[in-house]
């Protein structure tokens, strides 16, 4: 029980900075954030710069390809990126965290050799076909039907919440193959190719009015049969492989930029007047925001610990639940603060005047989706009651 | 980087968590409530001989002392257990437990110090060293109906005398203080857990254990998560307070102090409403883990006080 770094950890750290600090400097600006096109240009090219300097794919095996890195330096490699404000994962989001992750575990030589290297070097962007407009929490009760036909699967129906669907080559799906079978033991995992005909995209505008979502519609898309992951209709096991790595460090990067949002905030507040005195002066706004600021040091703290846990364990666990129930309820506290600190400042999602505040109004909205997306705060109480504390299911 | 707890130090934890159940079962511990005498001499010797209270004399250090004081806690062991702590090796008797130590906090009210009829000696953290006080130095009167039955309250007027000087930095004692009450707030709230989840496990209502209704469940994952949470916090706290870590030692032990108290009130409110009418009994246990909650926020600095401290953080470098 040692929190501080060793010899080897630091010099990783140290190696780190210093490549960010001679490779940020020649990287553009980041586009607009509708220009997909510009978009998928920018995060396959910073990609493609980790690829060159061996930083792709850092905890991945590096029989693999990937830097074979343990969680610490994980952890280090999200901690510095974050605190150089190099570009985020962005578009290879799915492909590094999800697909590539799951492909490793499941799939056959064939497909590792084919996939794995296009993720790595940002040569492909990958999407998820998870979700339905039937089947949010209730993922098992997906209906998108898949029929056998010969070497194919012909697919039909419809997903939604396909992130980057339009800039994307390939899809990680999830099918039904077997309609009579109970709900889990009829889905199957495949390999969508997206330039496939049958496939009509549709963006889905969020109240954020990005449209970075998408509906997926699917008619009589053809799958090779050789594209299926694992075996058929085996496809829930595969698909929760793929989850379990979401809940991990998903949120580190963001986590440390929501610590730097609480002394903005505090920065703020001084220099906004209210009445006679600062906004700062107000005992309230300092203990709400000293309350928030405290419980970003504690899920600090629960970080590291799941990261010493995944060391000694070799596994996630139900830690990351934890972690992402604090932390999605504490953006939303943390919004309110700085929208009732902003008063009629937060009526415009640009800055008003001299005061840098859009960026706090648009993060409010933004956390209203945080504990929605990947596994709602209701199914997240779930697995922790279920699976830690041991309590008996609901029926569901 | 390693936040795994090691197995000497969970030996440590493992050892006092079985002294606390053997020797303080927690339906003896209550019997004792709203007596003259809700320390009983002999139990403090013996927390003394397990070397609770002179752990850190002993060449332990925060991160094994922390484990220690959450099974106090999670055990709701009557008594200045901190302050004694603190006093070892400052105070006569404290080490070996012959001495009870409680401590004094000035306040802009009337002073409230715990035990203060049973307690040798006060200790008082807020100069810039700590100081020794004689209880019968002091003008005492007792609060008729304390709110944990088991922490009897004492009144002392204000102004406090001086006290005699004893050694070392008050600030870095308190500080000490602060973790290993906030790791007796994480021990609270999750007993609190365990408690409410045991009851929801076997209580059944329509038929069905109370526990498979996600209106109950879902209290009990926010339960837990709080004090997982909180545990965490104080753990790296420890961690700071050993030079065994990068982070601040002294915004870490206000954060565990924000985020255990913060916990143990929860858990403890929360581990009523799950035990539901039975819950607001004198006779169910789940009140006990809220009202020690209560007493234990509001020792040496509540949440509130803590967040603004942490909140002073923000606007300062770094």
């Amino acid at each position: 029980m040692d929190l501080r770094y060793t010899p080897a950890e630091r010099e990783f750290r140290d190696e780190l900075r210093t490549w960010l600090g001679s490779v940020l400097p020649g990287i553009g600006p980041e586009p607009a954030r509708d220009d997909w096109a510009a978009r998928r240009e920018f995060d396959t090219g910073w990609q493609h710069i980790l690829f060159d300097a061996g930083y792709a794919g850092i905890n991945w095996p590096s029989e693999f390809g990937g830097r074979g890195a343990t969680p610490t330096e994980h952890l280090i490699f999200l901690e510095e990126t974050e605190r150089a404000k190099a570009p985020y994962v962005g578009m290879n989001f799915v492909g590094l965290l999800h697909a590539g992750p799951t492909l490793i575990v499941e799939a056959s030589p064939e497909q590792k050799a084919a996939h794995l290297p296009g993720i790595l070097t940002g040569g492909h962007v990958w999407c998820q076909g998870f979700s339905e407009p039937g089947a949010g929490s209730d993922l098992a009760g997906l209906a998108c039907r898949a029929i056998r036909d010969g070497d194919d699967y012909v697919v039909s129906g419809q997903k939604i919440w396909t992130s980057f669907a339009h800039v994307a080559d390939y899809c990680e799906i999830l099918v039904r193959t077997d309609t009579d079978a109970p709900k889990h033991r009829g889905i199957t995992w495949a390999i969508m190719d997206m330039a496939s005909p049958g496939i009509d995209i549709r963006p889905l505008r969020t109240m954020e009015g990005s449209t970075e979502f998408c509906e997926m519609y699917l008619d009589e898309v053809r799958i090779p049969v050789a594209n299926r992951v694992g075996a058929e209709n085996d496809g829930w096991r595969v698909a929760m492989t793929t989850l379990s790595f979401e809940r991990g460090t998903a949120f580190v990067g963001e986590m440390l930029q929501t610590m730097e949002l609480c002394r903005d905030i505090a920065a703020l507040a001084s220099r906004i007047t209210r009445r006679s005195a600062t906004a700062w002066d107000d005992i309230g706004l300092r203990r709400d925001l000293g309350r928030i600021a405290a419980e970003l040091d504690a899920l600090w703290a629960l970080t590291r610990r799941n990261i010493s846990e995944a060391t000694r364990t070799g596994l996630v666990g139900a830690g990351g639940s934890v972690f992402k129930l604090a932390y999605t309820d504490l953006r939303h506290r943390l919004g309110e603060v700085a929208l009732h600190l902003l008063d009629r400042a937060a009526l415009s999602l640009d800055d008003v005047g001299e005061l840098p505040t859009g960026d706090h109004v648009q993060g409010r909205i933004h956390g209203l989706s945080m504990t929605i997306a990947a596994g709602t705060t209701q199914i997240q109480k779930n697995i922790i009651a279920e699976r830690i504390l041991g309590l008996p299911k609901d029926v569901r | 980087m390693d936040f795994w707890v090691d197995d000497d130090r969970r030996d440590l934890q493992t050892g006092i968590r079985a002294f606390v159940q053997g020797r303080f079962p927690l339906d003896e511990v209550a019997a004792r409530e709203e007596t003259d005498a809700v320390i009983d001499p002999d139990r403090w010797r013996e927390i003394a001989e397990m070397g609770v209270f002179s752990l850190r004399q002993d060449g332990f250090d925060v991160r094994s002392t922390v484990l220690a004081f959450e099974e106090l806690g999670a055990g709701l062991v009557p008594g200045p257990v901190v302050a004694t702590h603190l006093a070892a090796g400052l105070v006569d008797g404290a080490a070996d437990g012959t001495a009870i130590v409680s401590f004094v906090e000035p306040d802009a009210t009337d002073v409230m110090i715990e035990h203060a009829a049973q307690a040798t000696d006060l200790l008082r953290l807020d100069g810039d060293h700590p100081r020794r006080l004689d209880p019968a130095s002091l003008d005492l009167e007792p609060v008729r109906r304390p709110i944990d039955a088991l922490t009897p309250i004492w009144r002392a007027a204000a102004p406090l005398p001086a006290g005699e000087r004893l050694g070392g930095a008050a600030a870095e004692l308190r500080r000490v203080g602060v973790v290993l009450v906030a790791a007796m707030q994480v021990g609270v709230a999750a007993a609190a857990v365990e408690l409410a989840t045991r009851y929801a496990r076997e209580r059944e209502q329509f038929g069905r254990p109370i526990g498979s209704f996600q209106a109950v469940k879902h209290l009990l994952a926010e339960m837990f998560t709080k004090s997982d949470v909180a545990r965490s916090a104080v753990y790296a706290a420890a961690c700071a307070l050993d030079d065994a870590s990068d982070d601040d030692p002294a915004r870490a032990a206000s954060v565990a102090k924000v985020m255990a108290g913060e916990a143990a009130l929860f858990c403890g409110k929360t581990g009523i409403q799950v035990h539901g009418g039975m819950g607001f009994t004198w006779e169910v246990h789940a009140q006990r883990y809220w009202k020690r909650a209560v007493v234990l926020d509001a020792t040496l600095g509540t949440a509130g006080h803590h967040a603004e401290v942490v909140a002073s953080t923000l606007t300062t470098g770094s």
